[in-house]
């Protein structure tokens, strides 16, 4: 009986003491939605956290298949697109008829509206992965983001279609004027499609979609049909895509063409892949650091593209499980209670390695201000482009710092090895 | 009684090449069937067709007296057909449990269900658990599969080709690339979990192929020249000929 139990509680995957924590994790993500804006009470910071609400729901929905059915889409934004149209005209029809349906139940019927598309595309579309998965996927998106500025009558044209969220049926007395509101309601979607989406990974399609992106051929002889696995898995993903399209409807009362662009698929994809699509919390930090940069970024350089894209480049080179992988990279450490002997190389390593960002963050802008633009100021240092000492500066940055950091590097790299060999003889590490 | 598998007439064609002539194959129900051959011989492609990996350019497979040829893999493997696979084929960042977990979904009835916490499948979980007791990988079960020993892989290769409960089992070089210990393991592994089952096995090995067939099939050049209990096989001149290389005349 003892065996039996012990057996039991090993089936889940999980010793006793991870349920607990498990449900901890998600405590705590509830409460720090609720208190955010307690906090930080400005107006900026509200639309802020609204905008990473929703791109948190976006990105998460990308995952189910990037990260979960191994599909490459760079057409994601299609669904959120045809949400945000779907809420739109939804909420004008609300509104029109004077049907009794209130604000927070609209992004459902985004996500009907992200789903509906996917149910007639998907079919064709996820016949094959892989590269023609993505080509497909491309054109497509390609395909509806000209179509919504030939169709005027649906999609409004270059004005898109605006609404007014505040003119929908009360709900708790709440008007959702007040961007408090409306960040709420986001919070309240986001926790529910994140569990959602969670849930979904532990059922029976989600593991059979998770052997599906490691072995399509396999799967086919175990019972399993990958075309069926694929379609589902991108109702789902396009489903959810939808709700934060539908979110993005009602926080800026508008869905235009750039909802469904290639620039959105491609920003979704960035998001995803920097957090990490191997673990189901990926997305979450990927969305939450690209949409911070996004909003940084843009009022303090006028080329942050170069800076998401040499972003992306080191990520792909050097973390390709993005920011979740590098934290999980430490858990067998942790557990084997080998990390204090990591920690002091990565001290080491800082000073050197923010030197050499400085000098790369010195160079670019030197190149993006020189033909005019302000003076470069770099942690309260002013720099003036055309002036020979910000170029010997920016030169003995990247050089010297690169130079450095690659010897504390190699230490980090020395000090992993022998942590990772203890925490492999105590069998906490494959 | 209608055989377990029956194999008539097929051919195979890649262009103008013809890999299989003329095959004709008949498994009875709870035989252990061995097929031998050269390289090259088209033991694999025999299995490719059965399995419905590739199809036939002609000619038809029954299981249990079914016509399977045409079919996809899936649905030949839902009528109780299980095959492994020569080069190890495992889902390789899932873990020993998720692969065997993931082999046994469809045949416990739960099939796409996205409504389901597949942890909270009692039947899942039992089957799970009792298959990797028997392939002895228990204690490895957190580990992702793509980490495991060669030899390991090997095993769980049989695991998820046994997981469905398939009745008719094709297991392709189980034993490919495996010491000899290795070897005796595995076999004896194979020996207790096809028992009561139809098995038809390729295998290099003729020692294991004498030891555990009832009934063997000598493949030369995409055609089966010889079929039979081992001490048929043994003496038959055609065999010796072709297969063990001897001048027969």
């Amino acid at each position: 009986m003892t065996t039996a139990t012990t057996s039991t509680s090993n089936m889940t995957g999980k010793p006793a003491g991870d349920g607990l924590r498990f449900y901890g994790v998600w405590l705590i993500g509830v409460i720090s939605l609720i208190v955010l804006p307690m906090i930080f009470s400005s107006g900026g910071s509200l639309t802020s956290f609204s905008l990473i609400g929703i791109a948190i729901v976006f990105a998460l929905s990308y995952n189910i298949l990037l990260g979960q059915t191994g599909l490459l889409s760079f057409g994601h934004a299609v669904h959120y697109g045809l949400g945000g149209f779907a809420a739109c005209h939804m909420m004008n029809a609300v509104v029109s008829h004077g049907w009794p349906i209130p604000l927070p139940f609209i992004p459902l019927f985004g996500g009907l509206g992200g789903l509906m598309f996917a149910v007639i595309i998907g079919w064709v579309m996820t016949k094959r992965a892989g590269t023609v998965f993505a080509m497909i996927s491309l054109g497509i998106g390609e395909l509806v983001a000209s179509s919504s500025l030939i169709l005027r009558s649906v999609f409004g044209g270059e004005a898109g279609i605006t609404t007014d969220r505040t003119a929908l049926p009360k709900m708790f007395g709440w008007s959702f004027g007040p961007q408090l509101q409306v960040y709420y309601l986001i919070a309240f979607w986001l926790v529910l499609a994140a569990i959602a989406m969670y849930a979904l990974t532990r059922t029976p399609l989600g593991r059979i979609s998770n052997a599906v992106r490691d072995n399509p051929e396999r799967v086919q002889f175990i019972g399993y049909d990958p075309h069926v696995v694929r379609y589902l898995a991108f109702c789902f993903a396009g489903f959810f895509a939808g709700i934060a399209g539908g979110l993005a409807a009602i926080n800026f009362e508008i869905a235009n063409s750039a909802y469904l662009g290639a620039i959105q698929s491609g920003l979704v994809l960035f998001s995803t892949f920097i957090g990490g699509t191997a673990y189901f919390f990926g997305p979450i930090l990927g969305a939450i650091l690209v949409t911070y940069l996004q909003l940084g970024l843009t009022s303090v350089t006028s080329v942050w593209q170069l800076y998401f894209g040499i972003i992306f480049i080191g990520i792909v080179m050097f973390s390709p499980g993005g920011i979740a992988g590098l934290l999980m990279m430490h858990r067998p450490l942790v557990r084997a209670g080998t990390l204090w002997t990591v920690i002091p190389s990565y001290f080491v390593a800082v000073v050197p390695t923010v030197a050499l960002a400085c000098g790369v963050i010195l160079t670019i802008e030197t190149v993006a201000r020189y033909s005019g633009g302000e003076a470069i100021n770099l942690f309260g240092i002013a720099f003036n482009p055309k002036s020979p000492m910000t170029w010997l500066s920016a030169v003995v940055l990247v050089f010297g710092g690169a130079f450095l950091a690659r010897l504390t590097w190699r230490r980090i790299a020395d000090a992993w090895d022998r942590a990772a060999t203890v925490a492999r003889d105590r069998g906490y590490l494959a | 009684m209608t055989a377990a598998i029956e194999v008539r007439a097929v051919e195979k064609r890649f262009g103008n090449v013809s890999i299989i002539r003329d095959l004709n194959l008949s498994v009875a129900k709870g035989e252990r069937h061995a097929i031998i051959g050269p390289n090259g011989a088209g033991k694999s492609t025999t299995f490719n067709l059965i399995s419905g990996h590739i199809k036939p350019t002609s000619g038809e497979v029954k299981l249990n007296g079914d016509v399977i040829s045409g079919l996809q893999p899936f649905e030949i493997n839902r009528r109780g057909l299980s095959r492994s696979f020569q080069v190890t084929n495992v889902f390789a960042r899932m873990s020993v449990w998720e692969n065997v977990r993931c082999a046994v979904l469809w045949a416990t009835g739960h099939r796409y269900a996205f409504w389901k916490n597949v942890d909270s499948l009692p039947e899942v979980r039992e089957r799970t658990a009792q298959i990797l007791d028997d392939i002895h990988l228990t204690h490895r079960r957190d580990v992702p599969a793509g980490l495991l020993t060669y030899a390991e892989q090997r095993e769980l290769e049989i695991g998820i080709t046994i997981a469905s409960g398939a009745t008719v089992v094709l297991l392709d070089e189980p034993t490919a690339g495996m010491s000899n210990a290795e070897t005796e393991r595995a076999m004896a592994l194979i020996r207790r979990l096809t028992e009561g089952k139809t098995l038809v096995i390729v295998e290099h090995d003729m020692s294991v192929v004498f030891g555990l067939a009832d009934r063997i099939s000598v493949l030369v050049y995409g055609h089966i020249i010889a079929s039979g209990t081992p001490e048929e096989i043994r003496r038959d001149p055609k065999v010796k000929e072709a297969y063990l290389g001897e001048e027969a005349h």
